[in-house]
């Protein structure tokens, strides 16, 4: 659609529900003056839904927040409201948990890498174009997804919207013969993994790097996933019962998704990133070994080479979940009692998309007076901003149909957790002179 | 007989629930051989889902321009409602996981998409009263579909009449 000095590019096509996410570029003289990201955040109504349920219910609840990572919230708020209560939970449940969210990493960074990002390096307009000419790698991509995908089928008792996580651990422990049988598909998918690693770094990548700052958790000794210390590359650390202080959220006029800044210092990243920054040690052998070889040695800060970083990932959960299988003793309790008490607890982990905040405050009797929850894609959202802004302002002499492209490309670097809420994309260009 | 009924949807967007009521009315009955799964619509799990199934039901919510809320399209593959690629999200589509099944060869015998039009996708529970009211029909028809000797005969667009 084209009239006078504004130019619109619709990116997505027909949506299943009609969705309220938009990218906004305005140009001004040649110059870029604002880009705007804007998301519809589903996290703020489950806020609210939450006040006055049962300090139970939080994970089964804020799963349906979405449905790529519904581990990441039922575990966040788990931590969270045992946090509150007072309640540790170690050992072969924590272990378990462990692996629950592995197998949610496999399935998330397999999803990302091959059917949404892949095509985008490839010149392909989708996964399905993808497929006709290379029908082995889309199907080495869903295999993958599949052995993550029944990682979450015997632990969470199904894939969408797990139903055997509880506060306290699991409805049920599966006994050592259900996790033998997710093995062979675990150790054909850690071959899979591997060549999916070779098989992206071998992509052509801009030349684009980003200067935020970035946060993860950080436990030493192992890559954090499902606990940790929020740490960032340059040095800023703070316990999780102190995110509040640390993390601000603020307003913005053009989304109803609020923006994350560090106290004190400014804009910041999470995810595959920052991870990979903060925890790259304390990758597996094989995972390490993969990053060596894909040149990543030396860190990482090209946000389109994240799917580079997704796919080492993805091999280190692959190869956890191997170890965490063979190493598992079934607990003598499926889940540790957590009576309620009053107070506030906190809890984070590491989503496929980065770090994920949860607070809650209890009442004496278990009923929730409040919950909070910052989600990944809040976080990154100021950082997604600031790198359009530059990614564009080179990229202005391109037609419609090749920004919109890129566009396309660039915003999915950071898996923003969009498809929570919306299907659906809209970038408009507004070209007007000085 | 392998057959899958797939019910899309969110139920906390309130009609976008519509698909997961159905396959829940359809859990309370008598349907041997049948795999009932709610599933968030996105490409991958679709594709698992209906892997090595003969009869494959979806049912899902769809927004149109006018809508009649409560009213039901049934599509069946020989006329698929191909959507597009969703632009920066980490899910994909109904339209999507039809394409890439034809491409990879995993289509069922019969694939029927049952849609129902919504008007209320805000966030909240419950569906509303004319969306309820399809659910139950809907819910109704599936069942005689899964119970039909040969719904492989079925085919064609329909589309209630309003």
């Amino acid at each position: 659609m084209t009239h006078r000095g504004d130019r619109a590019l619709q990116v997505a096509g027909l949506a299943r529900v009609e969705g309220e996410g938009a990218m906004r570029v305005r140009v001004v003289d040649g110059r870029v003056s604002d880009v705007r990201l804007e998301i519809y955040e589903p996290p703020r109504f489950f806020e609210a839904f939450l006040r006055g349920r049962r300090y139970t219910e939080p994970p089964d609840i804020t799963a349906r927040i979405c449905g790529i990572c519904p581990v990441a919230y039922q575990l966040s708020a788990c931590q969270a409201i045992e946090d509150a209560c007072g309640v540790e939970v170690g050992g072969a449940v924590a272990d378990l948990r462990r692996l629950l969210y592995c197998g949610e990493w496999i399935e998330s960074h397999a999803l990302h890498v091959y059917l949404l990002h892949a095509p985008d390096f490839l010149g392909y307009p989708g996964v399905v174009e993808l497929a006709r000419d290379h029908r082995d790698i889309v199907e080495r991509g869903l295999a993958l997804k599949k052995a993550g995908n029944a990682i979450l089928e015997v632990l969470g008792g199904r894939a969408v919207h797990p139903v055997n996580i509880r506060v306290g651990g699991f409805y049920r422990a599966p006994d050592r013969a259900a996790l033998a049988t997710l093995r062979p598909a675990l150790r054909r998918a850690l071959d899979d993994a591997l060549a999916t690693v070779s098989w992206v770094a071998g992509f052509n990548f801009p030349d684009f790097t980003h200067e935020h700052e970035m946060l993860a958790l950080v436990e030493p000794g192992r890559y954090a996933i499902e606990r940790g210390t929020p740490r960032t590359d340059r040095g800023l650390t703070f316990p999780v019962r102190e995110f509040e202080t640390h993390v601000r959220e603020e307003q913005v006029p053009h989304s109803t998704a609020l923006h994350a800044h560090l106290a004190g210092c400014g804009r910041y990243l999470t995810g595959p990133l920052a991870r990979f920054a903060l925890s790259r040690q304390w990758l597996s052998t094989a995972a390490a070994q993969a990053a060596t070889a894909a040149g990543l040695d030396g860190g990482c800060r090209n946000p389109f080479r994240s799917i580079v970083v997704r796919a080492v990932e993805l091999t280190y959960a692959v190869e956890e979940a191997l170890r965490l299988i063979d190493g598992y003793e079934p607990p003598a309790r499926s889940y540790v009692e957590v009576p309620a008490r009053e107070g506030r607890g906190y809890g984070a982990t590491e989503a496929p998309r980065g770090t994920l905040f949860h607070r809650y405050e209890l009442a004496a009797d278990g009923i929730l007076r409040s919950a909070r929850i910052v989600p990944p894609t809040s976080q990154n959202q100021a950082c997604v901003e600031d790198d359009l802004r530059r990614f564009v302002q080179d990229r202005l002499d391109l037609d419609d149909r090749r920004l919109t492209h890129d566009c396309e490309q660039a915003i999915r670097n950071y898996d923003p957790c969009i498809s929570c809420a919306t299907h659906f994309l809209d970038l408009t260009v507004e070209r007007e002179p000085a | 007989m392998n057959h899958v009924v797939v019910g899309i949807g969110n139920e906390f967007r309130r009609d976008d629930g519509v698909g997961p009521a159905v396959v829940a009315r359809l859990r309370g009955q008598d349907l041997p051989g049948v795999r009932i799964a709610d599933c968030d619509g996105e490409t991958g799990r679709l594709l698992e889902l209906w892997r090595d199934a003969d009869v494959v039901i979806v049912v899902d919510a769809v927004r149109v321009e006018h809508p009649w809320p409560g009213r039901i399209h049934r599509r069946s593959l020989r006329h698929p409602a191909v959507a597009g690629r969703p632009a920066s999200s980490h899910g994909s589509d109904l339209g999507a996981a039809v394409e890439l099944a034809r491409t990879l060869g995993l289509l069922p015998r019969l694939l029927l998409l049952y849609a129902v039009e919504v008007a209320d996708t805000s966030f909240g529970l419950g569906l509303s009263a004319p969306v309820a009211a399809a659910a139950d029909r809907l819910a109704a028809e599936v069942a005689a579909v899964l119970r039909d000797r040969d719904p492989s005969r079925i085919d064609g667009t329909t589309r209630e009449n309003v």
